[in-house]
Parts: structure tokens; C-alpha cells; sequence
């Protein structure tokens, strides 16, 4: 099985304090530490397990800057087989409409049974799988947490619903799946499997290269722009309460036992 | 001299020459055993290299300890006493054992020296030596058959008991030292029937009471005696001597070699593999052990040589919290597979995945590296390497829980397992109300100091452990010590990375702590955690020198530098637990005591396990991370001993045991009841 599996490279949260820049319009990027999107992980994991089983070969791609190589390393380190960079200035400012277009004219020079995406993207709005399916015209499941693979013309997959609920649906491939965290325990990649890739070629494909128009993506051709950017204001009756851990939890303590809460 | 005819001579149904067989006998035994030692160093020759060929005094040193010495067995007593007088009882019965050998060929033979003055004291030791194993192998049967301590069961999960093993040796060893005593008794009883006299058989020896009771029998009884129990001697010893290689008594022969080749520093790790230096690492294949062969020759010889006393386990604190982890299993089921996959004949077979075909991934996690198990040892077996190179095995394969790939992440971009900002690493020192009592200074921007403090991750970020840092510096500040700290230039020791096999990481992270350390120029380091203590002064190479804090304080109290108040609470009853990595693995031992003992009045009582006994507090750095399977938490284990010692207040010296502790007691819903504290807490409360 052919499978491509579409990568972003996102602030990490948990190894980042976020905060706005001066201008208000983004977060402030100085300081911060980029990894791959959690979700995005898990669909990797899975690509690589169905290929290990039933044989094949996984593909990354992401649309990135140079940076976003380092992403593609680290999912190769974890066993993809080859990973392609989408760069090009002119994707710059692309809305998830463009992202999906910039995808769909890669994923149409390749001949893959089966395209996973992250459930969604820690800085992202769960936008471009579907987008991406509706594109190619290609049937489409999301949040799986379960993919079966039968006999090869379809598969089952799997999604939770609400109530811890388990539901199963056949689908034809090839298909598109947005991959929900939890579906597998994605293995670990240490310094030593990214030195591995190091020195593997991966190939960048600008728009020239997917035979994109620049108008049609990026700043250009995005019909969704961010116009703000911000910290909301405290609604009435929230409060913040700062200081150190014991500081705030002696704060929290003196405010449940004024208003009664605690004896 | 003899009264009886000696198997060289006797002829059996009056024709038949039985020297026949005192020659077949050894021959087929030694044939037998010659190749089943092929076949059990087979699996040795393709292990992975391993250097233990240095260092040839200190080893001689650990043969007398805990070889000739027996160094370690009254650790458990009775056990031990048992061990002790059979260990000699063979060491003295070699020797007849060999010459009888012989005997059976040429009738009158005394080993070369043997035959004067040496031979009869040594014929009255023996005598004793045979009696004294005897007894010794009864109490012994009666231990493992009927009184069944706790520590020899098998759990059913790792196979079938092992007692049955254990007391048919006994068995073969009583049968030695019966036979050879009748043997030696019915021919002194047929000389004393008929000289009136016989050989001097040591008094209330076997041999003596046995002629005692043969005194009555015909000359026809005693000479098919003799001669029955010559040869029932002699098939006894060649099928004992074949027996050892199969089973738990192979230490019989290899504890000699396992003690010779044992390791003879304490604290680090071994290298990935042995002649492969940390640059090339990137050339590596494979990293640690992922398959049987891929242990060190050593380690495989530490499988042979367990002796399968339950030591180890018995000490291991991941054991008695009911993780799935038995260091003794992790020896016999490697042991039980060197056998299965390394038949006595026919074919090799081929080696899976260790984790999955006879361990579990959350076994090699569960060890907490404390060296409880290995230091209790007899024979020298090591235990933290195998783990650490099995744990590389499964970080290559990407076999790590997720619990544990978060920290690990962080680690590797932000140099701490929290993930927190590098520049709020100095933030401790930052704080207010510290800043105007205590200034630290950071060694950046061309500042520096003669000392540098190492406050490593968990001391630098935990709100609760912070203070350790701030106190710390206080105590340097007063003993008058110029200081600073590496601010955001710190990165984590990386003690537990190694120790969890992520060596790449470890290099990394040592790399840049190295750099920044000389950079800074200083004289020495002093730090509050005994983890990145003994990562700077066992794992890093070319640092200034390293103390813990508690050898500085004690250091400052002898000179003067430092003087404590006496006693705030002097009804409090004190209680020092000794952290893994300043005790067991770097021998700080009485430092830490001798600083509570300078503060006069200050009651301190000792905990039963304690020094290099201590009961380790769940573990540091990552372990922190790591969830286990586990009944309870060793924490809690610890909080209860102290409180049955009557202890209210738990101090150590290490910001982890710390963590656990003071955990701990709320999981026991000890509050109010005990305490624990830093030893830098205690000390700062006393400064004078």
C-alpha cells in the first residue's frame, strides 16, 4: 500500500510559553521550539505499521519553509521512506483552502491508495483533510482512531463518538483519513535515528514544480485572513491569580474559604 | 599399613581387576565435562567484547574479599554461615578428593608433599571439613525442603520451582563426604580389629563415628564396603563435576572468574560497546542489547555464575513495590534461554528480541538504577549495565513509553525534562526575598567564580526544590565561598538520560555542560544532587573536581568554617535516608551523618536498611515521568520503615528523594506524623 501522510511543523506545546509579539498580530516566535504536530505523529506511526504489515512504502510531505525539513527528518527517523518539502515563497500566508490545493497538486503526482492527515494541527483550524479529500474528489473519514485493513479495494475505520461509543465504516480506496491521537503509541525517535536521515536527499518542490499558479495560493490567493490577533480580556468575575505555585494555591484556599467553600 | 585390599588392587569376583574402572570412571568424567564446557563457552565466544583484563590488583583484591573471603555471604546469616563452611569444607576436600582420584590406580599414592607432617594435619582438617559440610548440607536441606524462606520462591510467572534442584545437590554433596568417610572409616575399623591399632581419625569426625559403628562387622563386610564406597565416591564426584555446567551450581566452578572479572568501579555505565569510542558512535549499527548474543561475554558469565539465592530481589526495592521486576528473573530467565538456545548437542538456535521473547518493556523500565541488587551480590553479578544496554536496545528500536518520550523531547530541545524556557533556569535565584538575603552570581559574560554550584533541572524549576538551591547558596555564601551558577548555559547532568539509554541525548547534553563548565573557569563543583553528582564525577571526563553538599558541609564543620547552632527541636527524633546515588554509588556514607551529628542535641536514630542498604525512595530524574505497574510506591515502603524506627522527620540529601518522600507521605496519610527535609534545610536552620 501507498501512503502519504501530510506533516506540519508547529510550536510545541509543551516546551513553549506562548506570548504575543509587540505587535499584536502573532506569537512571539523568538524564543520558541518547533516539532511535528502531535496528530500528525500518530497518522505516521499507523502509515508505518500498515506498511509493515501488508508491505508498501509511507511518504511525508509538508508545506513548510527549509526549516519544516527538520519535521520530515524526524517522521523518516521513524521509519517513512521518503519525504517531500513543498517550498516556495509564494505559498507564504496560503488559508487552509490553499494549504489543501498546494497538497492535492502532490498528491496527484504520486499514485496513492491511501492519504492520512493529523485529526488537526496545534496552531491549525482541522481544515485541510477535508479540503483535501473534497479537492481530489476522493471519499474521506475523519478523526480514526481504528483502520483495518482488509482486502485491499476497502478498509475499515474506525471513530469514536461521543459517550465512548465505537463506530466502524467501510471505505473505498484510495480515501483520505484525518487521524485522531490515540489510534497507536507512535514510537520513539532519539538523536541517533534522525542522524540516520541526515545525509537522505529530500526533494523540494516549489509551485513551478506542481504546476501551481502563485495567485491561486499563498497570501495571494488565501480568501480567509487573520485581522487580529489577541489575549481575550477577563470576562466579568474571572481573575487571574499570579505568583508561585504555593503562593497561588494559598490564594485559591483564601478565596474558597471566604466565599464558603471550604470549612 | 592397609588392612583392606584398595580398589588398585582389588579384583572383583576374584578376577575382575577394578582399577578398570578407577580408570573409565575419570576418564568418562572428565571426556563429559570437557565437552559440555565446550558447548557452555560457545555462546561466550560470540557474545560482545567486553574489557576486564585490567585493573589486575584491585581484582585480586575482590578474589580475596568476596571469593576467598566470602566477603559478602553473612550479609544474610544463616544462609551465609552455611555457604561459608561448604565453600572451605571444598576448598580442603578438593585436594583428598583429587588424590583419591588417583587412588583407585595405584593403591599406596600420596599426593607429592602430603606425606609427612603436612599429610596428617591436613588428614585431621579434612576429616573435620567432610563432617562439618555434612552437618552443613542437612541444615541446608532443612532449610530450602522444610523451613522454605520466602526468598527461594518462584512466582508461577517465571516457572517451576527450584528447591528440588537445590536439595539433590545436597544430596550429592552428603553422598560425597559419607562415601568418602565410610570409605576411610571401614578400612581404619578393619586395621583396628586386627593391629589393635589404626589411622588417627580426627575425634567426633564422620570417619571416626563411622568406625565406630563398623567395629562389629566381618572383615568380608568391610572390605566390600571399602571398595563399594571407593567407586561410589568416585561416580558420585565425575556426575557431580558433569552436573555443575547444567544448572545453578555452574558457580561452583565460574564465581572464581565472575568475581576475578567483576567490575571494580562504581557509579558509571559501560560504554555502548567496549573499543568503540563516543565519536564513532554514530558509525554503531545497532545500539545496546537487543538480542541474546549481544551482551558482554562477562554478562553472560554473571548468567552462568547466579547461584540463585534471591539476594538481589530480596534487596530490590522495584520487587518489593510489586513492579514486574526480579533481578533474579532477569538472570535465570537469560540463563534458562543461553540453555535453550545453546543445547548441550544439536544445532544453535537463532536469538529473538530479548523484550519480547523472555522480558517486558515495563520489567527493563521498572529498574530505578539504585544497585541495591549488585551490592548485595555474592559473586560480583551486575545488573545496572545489562538494563541500561538493554534499554538502549529498545530507545533504538523506538520501545519507549510515552510517558517517557515527552521529558525526553524536552531534554532535547530545551536541555531540561520540564521543557521550560532555558532562560528561566536562574530564575530560583532571581526571587525577591532571596536575591536581597543571598546573591548568586552567573557565570556568563566574562563572569567568574572559583566555584561552580551545579544546580542541575529539577532544583532549578520545581517550585517545591528550588529551595534546595536557594539554600545551598546560602551555606556557600556563609562558609565564605565565592560562587556562581551557569544560568541558562546549565543543561540537565543528563544522569538518568544515559541511564535510560538514550546515549546520543546523554553525549549531547554532556558536550555542552563540559564546554560551558571549562569555559568558565572554574576550580571545582559543588552540587545538591547526588544524580548530577555522580553524573559529573563517573560519566563526564576532565571536569574540575565535583563534591556533594554534604561532604562540603561536613568538610567546613571539621575546619571550622561552618558552626551550627544546637538543636532547634530536640524532641524531634531524626532519621537520615541514604540516597542511592551519594551512598550505594559514590560511598558517601558518613559524611551526611557526621554534618546532623555537629548540630548537638539533635537526635538522630538509623534506619535498619540503611548505608549501602538503603531502600531507594522510587527513583530520580526520569523515573519521575515513568509510570509503573506497581502494588505501591517505594516511597511509601520507606516513609513506613522510618516511621516503625519511631522516626518523625526523614532527612536526606537529594532533591528526588525529596519529591518521593515527601509524595509518599501523603500516600500513606503519614501528614503531621513525619516529615522530611533536605539536609541543607537542616543545616541552614542551624547556622550559627
Amino acid at each position: 500500500m501507498e501512503i502519504l501522510v501530510c506533516v506540519k511543523r508547529v510550536p510545541d506545546t509543551a516546551e513553549n510559553e506562548f506570548e504575543l509579539n509587540s505587535d499584536g498580530n502573532d506569537l512571539d516566535r523568538d524564543d520558541l521550539v518547533y516539532s511535528v504536530n502531535e496528530w500528525d505523529n500518530y497518522a505516521v506511526e499507523e502509515a508505518i505499521q500498515i506498511v509493515d504489515n501488508v508491505g508498501g512504502s509511507v511518504t511525508v510531505v509538508t508545506v513548510g519553509d527549509d526549516e519544516s525539513e527538520e519535521v520530515l527528518r524526524r517522521e523518516m527517523a521513524m521509519g517513512a521512506n521518503n519525504g517531500v518539502l513543498l517550498s516556495d515563497d509564494a505559498f507564504e500566508g496560503s488559508d487552509g483552502k490553499g494549504v489543501a490545493g498546494i497538497l492535492k497538486a502532490e498528491v496527484e503526482k504520486g499514485n496513492y491508495d491511501l492519504i492520512l492527515t493529523g485529526a488537526q494541527a496545534d496552531e491549525g483550524a482541522a481544515q485541510v483533510g477535508g479540503m483535501l479529500a473534497a479537492m481530489l474528489d476522493l471519499p474521506y473519514a475523519s478523526l480514526v482512531n481504528q483502520i483495518d485493513i482488509a482486502d485491499g479495494k476497502t478498509i475499515k475505520v474506525g471513530r469514536e463518538i461521543e459517550g465512548g461509543n465505537q463506530e466502524m465504516n467501510e471505505i473505498e480506496l484510495p480515501c483520505v483519513l484525518s487521524i485522531q491521537t490515540g489510534i497507536n503509541e507512535p514510537r520513539y525517535v532519539g538523536i541517533r535515528g534522525i542522524r540516520k536521515v541526515a545525509k537522505v536527499e529530500i526533494p523540494v518542490k516549489s509551485a513551478s514544480d506542481l504546476g501551481l499558479d502563485a495567485a491561486d495560493v499563498g497570501d495571494a490567493g488565501a480568501k480567509v485572513k487573520r485581522v487580529d490577533y489577541f489575549v481575550p480580556d477577563l470576562g466579568d468575575g474571572a481573575e487571574m491569580l499570579e505568583g508561585s505555585t504555593d503562593e497561588i494555591i494559598e490564594k485559591l484556599i483564601e478565596k474558597l474559604k471566604a466565599k464558603g467553600g471550604l470549612s | 599399613m592397609t588392612a583392606l585390599i584398595g580398589p588398585a588392587s582389588f579384583k572383583f569376583f576374584g578376577f575382575f581387576p577394578a582399577w578398570i574402572f578407577s580408570f573409565l570412571i575419570p576418564v568418562a568424567g572428565i571426556s563429559f565435562f570437557a565437552y559440555i564446557m565446550a558447548r557452555r563457552i560457545a555462546p561466550l565466544v560470540r557474545a560482545a567484547p567486553d574489557s576486564r583484563f585490567g585493573r589486575i590488583p584491585e581484582r585480586i583484591k575482590n578474589l580475596f574479599l568476596l571469593w576467598l573471603g566470602q566477603y559478602r555471604q553473612p550479609r544474610y546469616r544463616t544462609a551465609g554461615i552455611l555457604h561459608i563452611i561448604i565453600f572451605f569444607g571444598f576448598l580442603v576436600l578438593s585436594v583428598r578428593s583429587t588424590s583419591l582420584v588417583v587412588i583407585g590406580l595405584s593403591d599406596s599414592f600420596v599426593l607429592p608433599g602430603f606425606d609427612g607432617i603436612i599429610g596428617h594435619v591436613y588428614n585431621f582438617f579434612k576429616d573435620y571439613a567432610a563432617t562439618a559440610v555434612f552437618i552443613a548440607c542437612i541444615a541446608a536441606a532443612v532449610r530450602r525442603g522444610i523451613i522454605k524462606p520466602e526468598r527461594y520462591k518462584v512466582p508461577a510467572k517465571y516457572g517451576h520451582d527450584h528447591t528440588a534442584e537445590a536439595v539433590f545437590v545436597l544430596g550429592l554433596i552428603a553422598t560425597l563426604m559419607v562415601s568418602e568417610s565410610l570409605f576411610e572409616a571401614s578400612n581404619a575399623a578393619a586395621e583396628l580389629t586386627i593391629t589393635g591399632h589404626s589411622e588417627f581419625l580426627a575425634p567426633l569426625s564422620l570417619g571416626w563415628i563411622f568406625r565406630g559403628m563398623l567395629m562389629d562387622f566381618s572383615h568380608g563386610t568391610l572390605q566390600g564396603l571399602h571398595i563399594a564406597m571407593y567407586y561410589v565416591h568416585d561416580i558420585t564426584f565425575f556426575f557431580f563435576l558433569c552436573f555443575l555446567p547444567l544448572g545453578k551450581h555452574f558457580h561452583v566452578i565460574t564465581s572464581i572468574f565472575n568475581v576475578f572479572f567483576m567490575r571494580v568501579d562504581k557509579g558509571n555505565i559501560k560504554p555502548v560497546k567496549y573499543g568503540v569510542s563516543d565519536e564513532e558512535l554514530d558509525d554503531l549499527d545497532s545500539f545496546g542489547v537487543k538480542k541474546l548474543e549481544d551482551f558482554t561475554w562477562k554478562h553472560m558469565l554473571d548468567f552462568y555464575s547466579c547461584a540463585d539465592c534471591g539476594r538481589c530481589s530480596d534487596q530490590c526495592p522495584a520487587n518489593a513495590a510489586g513492579r514486574p521486576l526480579s533481578p533474579r528473573f532477569i538472570t535465570i530467565k537469560a540463563r534458562d534461554l543461553i540453555f535453550k538456545n545453546y543445547p548441550l548437542s544439536g544445532e544453535i538456535y537463532k536469538s529473538k528480541l530479548l523484550v519480547e521473547d523472555i522480558y517486558t518493556e515495563d520489567e527493563i523500565w521498572s529498574c530505578t538504577t539504585c544497585g541495591a541488587c549488585e551490592e548485595e551480590c555474592p559473586l560480583g553479578i551486575e545488573y545496572i549495565d545489562k538494563i541500561v544496554d538493554m534499554r538502549r536496545g529498545m530507545v533504538d528500536e523506538g520501545m519507549v513509553p510515552q510517558s517517557l518520550q515527552k521529558p525526553l523531547k524536552a531534554l532535547e530541545k530545551r536541555g531540561n525534562p520540564y521543557g521550560t524556557m532555558e532562560k528561566k533556569r536562574a530564575d530560583w535565584a532571581k526571587d525577591k526575598d532571596f536575591a536581597a538575603e543571598c546573591d548568586v552570581k552567573i557565570l556568563e559574560k566574562g563572569e567568574t567564580a572559583e566555584t561552580l554550584f551545579f544546580v542541575d533541572s529539577i532544583t532549578s524549576f520545581d517550585d517545591n526544590i528550588q529551595a534546595i538551591a536557594q539554600r545551598t547558596s546560602k551555606i556557600l555564601t556563609k562558609a565564605g565561598v565565592d560562587f556562581g551558577i551557569l544560568g541558562k548555559a546549565e543543561k540537565d547532568s543528563g544522569n538518568e538520560v544515559v541511564r535510560f539509554g538514550e546515549e546520543m541525548l546523554f553525549q549531547d547534553l554532556k558536550e555542552q555542560n563540559t564546554e560551558a563548565i571549562m569555559e568558565s573557569g572554574v576550580k571545582n563543583i559543588v552540587t545538591a544532587d547526588p544524580h548530577a553528582f555522580n553524573a559529573l564525577k563517573n560519566d563526564y571526563k576532565g571536569l574540575p573536581d565535583v563534591t556533594h553538599i554534604s561532604q562540603f558541609i561536613a568538610e567546613k564543620i571539621r575546619s571550622g568554617a561552618l558552626t551550627l547552632t544546637p538543636a532547634l527541636f530536640p524532641e524531634k527524633v531524626y532519621v537520615y535516608h541514604d540516597p542511592c546515588y551519594l551512598g550505594r554509588h559514590n560511598k558517601v556514607y558518613e559524611d551526611p551523618r557526621e554534618a546532623m551529628d555537629a548540630i548537638r542535641g539533635l537526635n538522630r536514630i538509623e534506619l535498619e536498611k540503611s548505608r549501602d542498604r538503603s531502600f531507594c525512595c522510587g527513583g530520580g530524574g526520569l523515573m519521575l515521568f515513568y509510570e509503573p505497574e506497581e502494588d505501591t510506591r517505594m516511597g511509601v515502603l520507606r516513609v513506613n520503615m522510618a516511621a516503625e524506627a519511631g522516626a518523625n522527620v526523614i532527612v536526606t540529601a537529594c532533591p528526588f528523594c525529596l519529591v518521593n518522600i515527601e509524595d509518599a507521605i501523603k500516600v500513606a496519610g503519614k501528614e503531621g506524623e513525619i516529615e522530611a527535609i533536605d539536609l541543607t534545610e537542616l543545616i541552614e536552620q542551624h547556622l550559627a
